[in-house]
């Protein structure tokens, strides 16, 4: 590194659409290198999409953009620079595996950068010491708090001493506490590594203060860029959250920004009985206590704040409130009446907002605001007007036909409100409201709380990590690991611990309870960090190729112990097919019997009854009481209680006595074609063998048939159609499970966002591919396993040819069908439309098109085509020929070769649709 | 009256996320044109296209008047081999059927000595085998009769039987296939349906706000229920009407509206079945697990694939308590046999009452479930 700082990174021109929303607007700027840039601006503005296409896990569009000294549209450079960058998308953990420990995912990322077993245990170590999160080492992530699971975020991205980190509002959602600690880790990182470029986006105005560079954008476009101390000169404010309200286009001036938030109008005190008391309310999950004991009461028209660390069970205490959770013990009431989940009067009083986004995002804002005020049942119009003074009042009138999922966050929690209060109602509940949502955008939230309260008297109870959104509160409980910690006004609270604002009073709160109960979650006095952690590795750059079987193994290894992590999937998909292979192999067949006949004898001589007889007789026919005449044969075989009927007419005896010939008539039930082709068979051969009974030739003067045609039955003499249905069995399942799970486990990555990693780091579409497909090929193989058992022990059917090539084709039909699957999912978005998807598209095939009950060869139209691309149709063969037939390598060779044809294809396919960087 | 409210306020809101999925409608779209017509002209369960070749060794004039026989549509036209191949080619699946025909055959039948001649049938080929060995027997039979009564004139048969087949004379099979492709994509999409749209209300956070406002599960639950049953209902009825009437030209015998209320009765059972899976299953993939082994299974036993008479009796006792047999069955009476209300009702009555239990059990489940969701 020399003295002079270097570019970071330079865009040209740079503009980004999706849809209808230009996120970023002919960009042109560089991004000076060697210090924490921030980034600042409202929602929806293209932070995001910018950091993004630095990391180069989003295509840039259009224009150019230079990273680390090279182009990164070229995917060479890209896929060279990678390892030295690190990117952490927005939310929390949302890169991270949440059924994988901590140490488990932290290994991920380090096998996926190739290091050593005694360098990743090292580096693994130290990350978790500095972090203090080696205690929690072997907690499943999902069940880390949001801080812990920012500091998980950031060991993994640290993990192979990137020289550029961009965090994506790495703190959102993060309580005080693990706020800063989160920062003094990356100060201490940059302390010891100089050369090291960190490019965070913030909603937070005072860690933006503390950067070296801040660049604000707004719609698309950059509004400013400096020091956080140039951009206050600029604007001539004294702190950096008014002078980024004071650059934003058509915002109110300093002045009345300043008359709208300090000044919260006083409350008047009533003495109205309180809207809400909690007595001793306690929360128990199992053996851990959400919330021990808690109290408080709140009455009406205050506006009651809720602070707390994450995970100290604020969101639990709110859910037994609004009756969605039941309380263990100790009791709330709302409006003095105890909380009964069940009482539709009590919610019609009240509004909640839940932590995350919970509309319709498939609806529009006006069809979100239409539905909820019918589902209130305003008469419709008190609802149009409500809904016009809501748009109004939030602000919505811009979006208001646009779809719920394309807003700005910020305009999205302002939707969420006015949801919530679109009935008026007398509490409001609101879980962390505000986070992520720009100051701008708050300050417009709180403007409408706060008019809420003190106009209408509404009571207000409401979460959240912004301090200064606290102190506009008319009291605040802290909470921490379920208790209250101190319950006062917000002046109150500094005042108690002689602080000088409410953050620092309240993170003394926090450290004196974490101290008192010894809890591991307190950090050791930050240890240093080892120089060699954070020593560049010089090895880096030799360590590049196309194909790295490490990186595809750390793929598998993750793979399977996600799959290990879900009991319930596991066990589906290995006995699954068992269960399957009972109810096909006994079900699915074709041996017709059972079939119900019933006769109308109207001729009832000796001669009748001994051709009816052999019908009898027959172990394919179970006789039903006899006809009584035509309108009945007709309406029971309408109704489906007889399948065929035999009709003999009056002088059939007496015909045959004097040689003239003598006719019989059948009716069969037409309405399944397979089964009446099968009767008129059954009796065809019924009707020969009457003829060519000795005893009927006795009576009846007959000469032998001319030829004797002798059917034989190869591979299966009785032809019990278990022989063939055992076999194609195993083939139709082996198509089915492999498929679907494979699909859904690559577009499960897609919808949660892990996909992400396949974007940012060295990790190949190949490696990545191919690593999640041994899993469940092997998950395949132990159902092959476990069929392969029941057919030889439960249906009796042994393997009369080649084990062997048995076993060669299962191996290369399980890869050729988690392929389809994996095919399928390239082109799938959603997890319920590759459900589906991978459903028609492979239950239809192999039972219908597959040959499992006429070969392909003589199906026609459209069938064929479909089952001469499925693989089970090449398969299907190696199966039964092997089974059944008896046969070994040489017979089955041209199967096996056009089965192995699907792994080229349907990979290629595959990596070609799956990209490697978000659109 | 809230109440009926409220499920028709939220139904229409499942309505609006439904025809937003691009995806799912095109998928769903397929599924009742596209996927019905190549099942039915798949001929899949019928005797067509057979593959057949056949060993001459008499060289005589019944021996090629055999062979000439085998006509089209059941059989390809018949290919000659040489004997050392049949082991080989029947091997390999390349022909289904091969008829022996021994030296001096037709010497022999002259001289009424009886000669036997072979057909070998690959009998893993199922409906081929058994149909088409029947066909074979008969062709031959008729052949060699044919053949002697010209040269010398043999006695007609004492007893003849004639076989007419009810409801479908030509025993066209598009007619069954057609229907019954119909018939699983109802299971299918009703419990995909309403089960995913369970799993998704959780996985993005509505069940808690729905769970506060006043709404009770009971109304959620049928909410899904019509919506998701309007739409297969109407998918189902387009695709009588357009696909299998109008595209495929297959007459239908009975009352399609009849058939439409069978419909609806079934897919009261069928969503609510999705519903109840939708509770159990955590997450998309245990959804599609739950599916394979319920839906699956309903479908392929149900009669609409193979016969019911061809299950052992355990299995066939065993499916009459699924609500899919009665559907298949009554499907058949009405659209085949032009059955009415007086031969179906005891089916329907079936249909409702399985329903109505499994309905309430889903309601009960779903309650529960939301109780304790978090």
């Amino acid at each position: 590194m020399t003295g002079q700082a270097p570019a970071l990174a330079s865009l040209r021109e740079v503009t980004q659409r999706y849809g209808k929303v230009t996120a970023l607007d002919r960009m042109t700027i560089e991004i000076p290198g060697n210090c924490m840039v921030g980034l600042i601006g409202p929602d929806g503005v293209g932070k995001s999409s910018l950091l993004g296409i630095i990391a180069g896990a989003r295509r840039c569009q259009s224009g150019g953009v230079t990273v680390l000294g090279g182009d990164v549209s070229d995917a060479a450079h890209r896929a060279s620079v990678c390892p030295r960058i690190a990117y952490m998308p927005q939310g929390l953990g949302k890169n991270l595996y949440p059924d994988l420990s901590v140490r488990e995912n932290i290994e991920f990322f380090a096998r996926v950068f190739g290091q050593s077993h005694q360098e990743r245990e090292r580096r693994i170590a130290e990350l978790l010491d500095s972090t203090a999160l080696a205690p929690f080492a072997d907690r499943p992530a999902k069940k880390l708090s949001g801080g812990m699971r920012q500091k998980l975020g950031l060991c993994c991205s640290l993990i192979h001493d990137p020289d550029l980190l961009i965090l994506d509002e790495p703190t959102t959602g993060v309580d005080p506490l693990s706020r800063r600690q989160f920062w003094e880790l990356i100060d201490r990182i940059r302390a010891r590594r100089e050369g090291m470029s960190v490019l965070v986006a913030t909603a937070y105005m005072e860690e933006a203060a503390q950067f070296d560079w801040l660049l604000a954008l707004n719609a698309g476009s950059i509004l400013a860029t400096g020091s956080p101390q140039q951009l206050q000169s600029q604007t001539g404010t004294s702190n950096i959250e008014d002078a980024f309200v004071s650059l934003m286009p058509g915002s109110p001036g300093k002045e009345k920004r300043d008359a709208s938030t300090s000044a919260v109008p006083p409350r008047v005190v009533s003495d109205e009985p309180p809207v809400i008391v909690a007595k001793d309310l306690t929360c128990r999950f199992g053996d851990f206590t959400a919330v021990d004991r808690v109290n408080f009461e709140i009455g009406r028209g205050e506006i009651f704040g809720f602070v707390g660390s994450n995970g100290s069970g604020k969101t639990t205490t709110m859910k037994m409130l609004t009756g969605l959770l039941p309380a263990t013990a100790g009791q709330a009431y709302l409006f003095g009446k105890p909380v009964d989940a069940g009482s539709m009067e009590t919610r019609k009083l009240v509004g909640y907002m839940s932590q995350s986004f919970s509309l319709y995002s498939e609806l529009t804002v006006r069809q979100n605001l239409e539905l909820h005020a019918r589902l209130f049942h305003l008469p419709s119009a008190v609802a149009k007007a409500r809904i016009a003074e809501l748009v109004e009042t939030c602000g919505l009138s811009a979006h208001i036909d646009d779809d719920a999922a394309e807003l700005p966050l910020g305009i999205r929690q302002r939707l969420s409100l006015a949801v919530a209060i679109v009935h008026k109602p007398q509490l409001l509940i609101l879980d962390e409201p505000t986070s992520g949502v720009d100051p701008v955008a708050r300050d417009q939230f709180w403007s409408l709380l706060i008019d809420l309260s003190r106009n209408q008297g509404v009571t207000i109870f409401v979460s959240t990590h912004f301090m200064n959104e606290a102190a506009r509160c008319d009291r605040l409980s802290l909470m921490h690991e379920g208790h209250v910690l101190a319950t006062d006004t917000p002046e109150g609270l500094v005042r108690a611990q002689g602080a000088p604002t409410l953050e620092s009073a309240f993170i003394r709160y926090l450290e004196h309870a974490t101290n008192l109960s010894g809890s591991a979650s307190q950090p050791p006095p930050a240890p240093p960090l080892p120089a060699s952690l954070l020593a560049p590795d010089k090895r880096r750059d030799s360590r590049r190729s196309y194909f790295s079987p490490q990186r595809l193994l750390a793929c598998t290894i993750r793979e399977s112990l996600e799959l290990t992590r879900d009991p319930i999937r596991l066990m589906f998909a290995l006995f699954g097919t068992a269960f399957l292979m009972i109810v096909f192999g006994f079900g699915i067949s074709t041996d017709v019997n059972n079939l119900s006949f019933a006769v109308l004898d109207r001729d009832q001589t000796p001669e009748s009854r001994a051709y009816l007889e052999e019908l009898r007789g027959s172990p394919y026919f179970s006789e039903k009481p006899p006809l009584a005449d035509y309108a009945e044969l007709e309406r029971r075989l309408q109704a489906g209680d007889i399948k065929a009927s035999i009709e003999i007419p009056p002088n059939f005896g007496l015909n045959i006595k004097r040689g003239r010939p003598a006719w019989a008539s059948a009716w069969i039930d037409g309405a399944m074609p397979f089964r009446a082709e099968t009767i008129r068979g059954y009796l065809q051969g019924m009707h020969q063998l009457y003829l060519a009974d000795p005893a009927v030739k006795t009576t009846v003067p007959t000469t032998g048939p001319p030829a004797d045609v002798e059917i034989r039955f190869k591979y299966n003499q009785d032809f019990d159609s278990i022989y063939a249905m055992v076999p194609s069995t195993i083939a139709m399942l082996l198509a089915l499970f492999p498929a679907i799970l494979m699909a859904l486990a690559i577009v499960r990555e897609k919808e949660l966002g892990s996909i992400t990693n396949l974007y940012v780091t060295p990790v190949t579409r190949l490696e990545f591919l191919i690593g999640k497909q041994l899993p469940y090929v092997g998950v395949a193989m132990i159902n092959f396993t476990i069929m392969f058992a029941m057919a030889l022990f439960l249906f009796d059917v042994p393997l009369k040819g080649s084990f062997l090539t048995l076993l060669i084709g299962v191996i290369i039909y399980v890869i050729t069908t988690t392929g389809y699957g994996m095919f399928i999912s390239t082109f799938c978005r959603t997890q319920i439309a590759a459900l589906f998807g991978t459903a028609i598209l492979t239950i239809l095939p192999a039972s219908q098109f597959s040959g499992m009950l006429t070969p392909v060869s003589s199906l026609s139209g459209f069938g064929q085509l479909i089952g001469r691309a499925f693989p089970m149709t090449y398969f299907r063969p190696i199966s039964v020929g092997t089974f059944t037939k008896g046969l070994g390598f040489t017979d089955l060779a041209t199967s096996l070769l056009a089965l192995a044809v699907f792994i080229p294809v349907l990979t290629a396919g595959s990596l070609l649709l799956l990209r490697k960087q978000e659109a | 009256m809230w109440s009926l409210s409220n499920i028709f306020w939220l139904g229409t809101k499942e309505l609006r996320s439904f025809i937003r999925d691009y995806v799912l409608l095109g998928l769903v779209v397929y599924s009742f044109s596209l996927a019905v017509i190549s099942q039915a002209q798949s001929n899949s369960q019928e005797l067509h296209n057979a593959s057949i070749a056949y060993v001459d060794e008499d060289h005589s004039e019944l021996s090629r008047r055999i062979a000439r026989a085998f006509l089209p549509p059941y059989f390809k036209p018949p290919v000659p081999i040489s004997e050392h191949d049949i082991d080989h080619l029947m091997n390999n699946g390349q022909y289904t059927f091969v008829i022996d025909i021994p030296p001096n055959f037709e010497r022999d039948v002259l001289g009424g000595r009886q000669p036997a001649l072979q057909v070998d049938v690959d009998a893993t080929a199922m409906v081929q085998a058994g149909l088409g060995s029947g066909y074979a027997l008969q062709i031959i039979d008729t052949e060699v009769a044919d053949f002697l009564s010209r040269s010398e004139g043999s006695p007609p048969p004492p007893v003849n039987l004639a076989i007419r087949i009810a409801f479908n004379p030509n025993v066209d099979t598009a007619w069954f296939t057609s229907v019954m492709g119909i018939i699983n994509n109802v299971t299918m999409l009703a419990i995909i349906l309403a089960g995913a749209a369970i799993v998704r209300e959780r996985e993005h956070g509505t069940m808690d706000h729905l769970l506060v406002m006043p709404l009770t599960p009971f109304q959620i639950a049928m909410s899904k229920i019509w919506a998701n049953g309007l739409i297969i209902a109407i998918a189902v009825a387009l695709s009588l009407y357009l696909v299998v009437r109008l595209l495929l030209g297959i007459p239908i015998a009975g009352s399609i509206p009849l058939f439409m209320v069978g419909v609806v009765i079934y897919l009261f059972f069928a969503t609510a079945i999705g519903i109840f899976l939708g509770t159990v299953a955590q997450s998309m993939p245990q959804l599609g697990l739950l599916y394979m082994l319920i839906a699956v299974p309903m479908n392929q036993l149900s009669g609409s694939a193979t016969p019911l008479e061809s299950m052992p009796v355990w299995l066939a006792t065993a499916m009459q308590a699924s609500p899919s047999t009665h559907f298949v069955s009554f499907a058949q009476s009405i659209l085949y046999r032009g059955a009415g209300i007086d031969v179906v009702w005891p089916q329907f009555l079936a249909v409702a009452t399985i329903g109505a239990g499994f309905l309430g059990l889903s309601i009960w489940r779903f309650r529960a479930v939301v109780a304790q969701s978090s």
